[in-house]
């Protein structure tokens, strides 16, 4: 890449690579494009993000911690990203290659905005989203697998709408609520027992931060709420008026009164008891 | 075998040069002025669609006067310059000096060694932290640059709309009600005729906003400025 290249790009057909910034990378810096991989790749990986509907829109939600094998790899990653101001993506799966798909996502959203003057409809972005993960299909039969969550507001019908997807770029839209990654069935069980139409915003948050924490419970590979640390799940509810993080002192404080609700006296039926030789049992 | 009839470069360039200040002659203008929190571009048109004034990045905005498919193209070309730079290396590497020396040696390959040159101007502007760091670049068609401070003036009533400004553009930097109401004054006392707000293209540079600073004012909100 030279000034040289980048000068070219001023004397392409303005209809070659047309409003998609994925084609004029192609065309242009082929090299910048997510490489094709052939043999097994092990790679950092992230665990559990969901996204569910509330009466003004959608909450979208993941945990901070990403694995490699039985080791933590990272702390504080983030999974939940802003594809723009009304839609966001949350990641599960290989790391990097899902983190290089959101950076590229987002650069394509906003260049076919200033390039045609419009925004992509939503059903329009959950397509293109879609055939990213079908073009790393390659890469995920050896392991690096992405599948997102891609939920957003849909400016033209006035919802929020969620959609998930398969390894192969398969596109499905979900009426309520969902939920990927290693601690994902967990968290599906959570939200399901929850779930209910028309939620006010607080609610569907807390139920967000239930199931995270269930899924943290149950799955080894998903983080919850780290007290010592002062790492938390990130969680964004996006509607009509755009998106808007939840505060990490918040989101520390709805912890906290989960944690505290969930503490139980100290178990009868497990107290400590070492077995000396002679014992019984 | 008949010889090709001798023309002087200077002849040659000059006659170029004329065709297209001709052509941009034939079209409206834009003006671009410095305000208080950023850079407001005011051009004259009819279209609410076809724009004369738009995002490039996040700092940077283009107008362009002229025919409309060539400023156009440079545009397109030029978002695909920033996104591709921005995305290769870093959103903060991306500035309007590259992306004007870009338009410049373009512009100037294209005057020298096509037949017809491009008839239009460009203007690539860019926002500072404060309005020291403002930059404004006006890149004429045969790919000179030049870096202007306060205001631009660029199309068919360049010269006029410059003398305007010159004498009505105070010392003071304007706050932006104040830019937008020069900015259609300009217009309306060069073009001899009253301008409706539907057929005015305002957008600003404002320092204010969050990472993208670009926003087109509304009908409602220039007619609040006026």
């Amino acid at each position: 890449m030279n000034d040289s290249t980048f000068n070219d790009l001023l004397r392409l057909p303005m209809y070659g690579p047309g409003a998609s910034f994925t084609d004029v990378l192609k065309s242009q810096s082929p090299d910048l494009m997510p490489p094709k991989i052939d043999t097994p790749v092990h790679a950092p990986e992230g665990t559990t993000v969901l996204a569910l509907r509330y009466n003004d829109g959608v909450i979208v939600a993941g945990d901070r911690r990403a694995t490699e094998g039985f080791q933590i790899a990272h702390r504080s990653i983030e999974k939940v990203f802003a594809a723009d101001d009304h839609s966001a993506v949350a990641i599960a799966g290989a790391a990097g290659p899902a983190v290089e798909m959101v950076r590229l996502f987002q650069t394509e959203l906003e260049h076919y905005e200033k390039v045609e003057g419009e925004r992509l409809s939503l059903e329009g972005k959950a397509n293109k989203l879609s055939q990213m993960i079908r073009a790393n299909l390659p890469a995920a039969m050896q392991g690096l697998v992405v599948v997102p969550i891609f939920a957003g507001f849909d400016t033209a019908r006035s919802v929020g709408r969620i959609f998930k997807y398969d390894v192969t770029g398969g596109r499905y839209e979900e009426d309520d609520y969902h939920a990927t990654g290693s601690g994902g069935k967990d968290a599906r069980s959570s939200l399901k027992k929850r779930y209910r139409e028309g939620l006010p915003r607080d609610d569907a948050i807390q139920i967000a931060i239930e199931a995270l924490f269930d899924a943290a419970d149950e799955d080894v590979g998903t983080g919850g709420p780290d007290l010592m640390r002062g790492i938390f799940p990130t969680i964004v509810a996006i509607s009509d008026e755009g998106m808007i993080e939840i505060s990490e002192a918040d989101t520390r404080d709805l912890f906290e009164s989960l944690i505290a609700g969930r503490t139980e006296r100290p178990h009868e039926s497990h107290p400590v008891d070492v077995r000396r030789p002679g014992g019984e049992g | 075998m008949p010889l090709p009839y001798y023309v002087s470069p200077e002849q040659l360039m000059k006659d170029k040069g004329d065709y297209a200040r001709k052509g941009i002659a034939r079209g409206k203008s834009v003006l671009a002025l410095e305000y208080t929190e950023g850079i407001a571009f005011i051009a004259e048109n009819p279209s609410a669609t076809l724009h004369k004034i738009s995002e490039v990045y996040d700092r940077i905005a283009f107008a362009g006067v002229g025919r409309f498919n060539e400023f156009e193209q440079l545009r397109i070309g030029g978002i695909r310059i920033v996104d591709v730079k921005g995305y290769a290396y870093s959103r903060e590497d991306v500035t309007a000096k590259s992306l004007a020396n870009a338009y410049s040696q373009t512009l100037g390959n294209i005057f020298t060694s096509e037949l017809k040159p491009y008839e239009c101007e460009i203007l690539v502007a860019a926002i500072g932290d404060d309005p020291q760091r403002n930059e404004l670049f006006h890149i004429l068609f045969d790919g000179s640059v030049s870096d202007r401070k306060g205001w631009v003036a660029m199309g068919g009533q360049s010269d006029a709309l410059g003398t305007y400004l010159e004498n009505n553009y105070s010392d003071k930097t304007p706050e932006l009600a104040a830019a937008v109401k020069l900015g259609h004054d300009a217009l309306k006392e060069v073009e001899g005729r009253e301008i409706t707000t539907d057929n005015l293209e305002v957008a600003v540079l404002d320092r204010t906003r969050g990472r993208r600073k670009f926003k087109r004012l509304t009908d409602t909100e220039v007619s609040r400025y006026l």
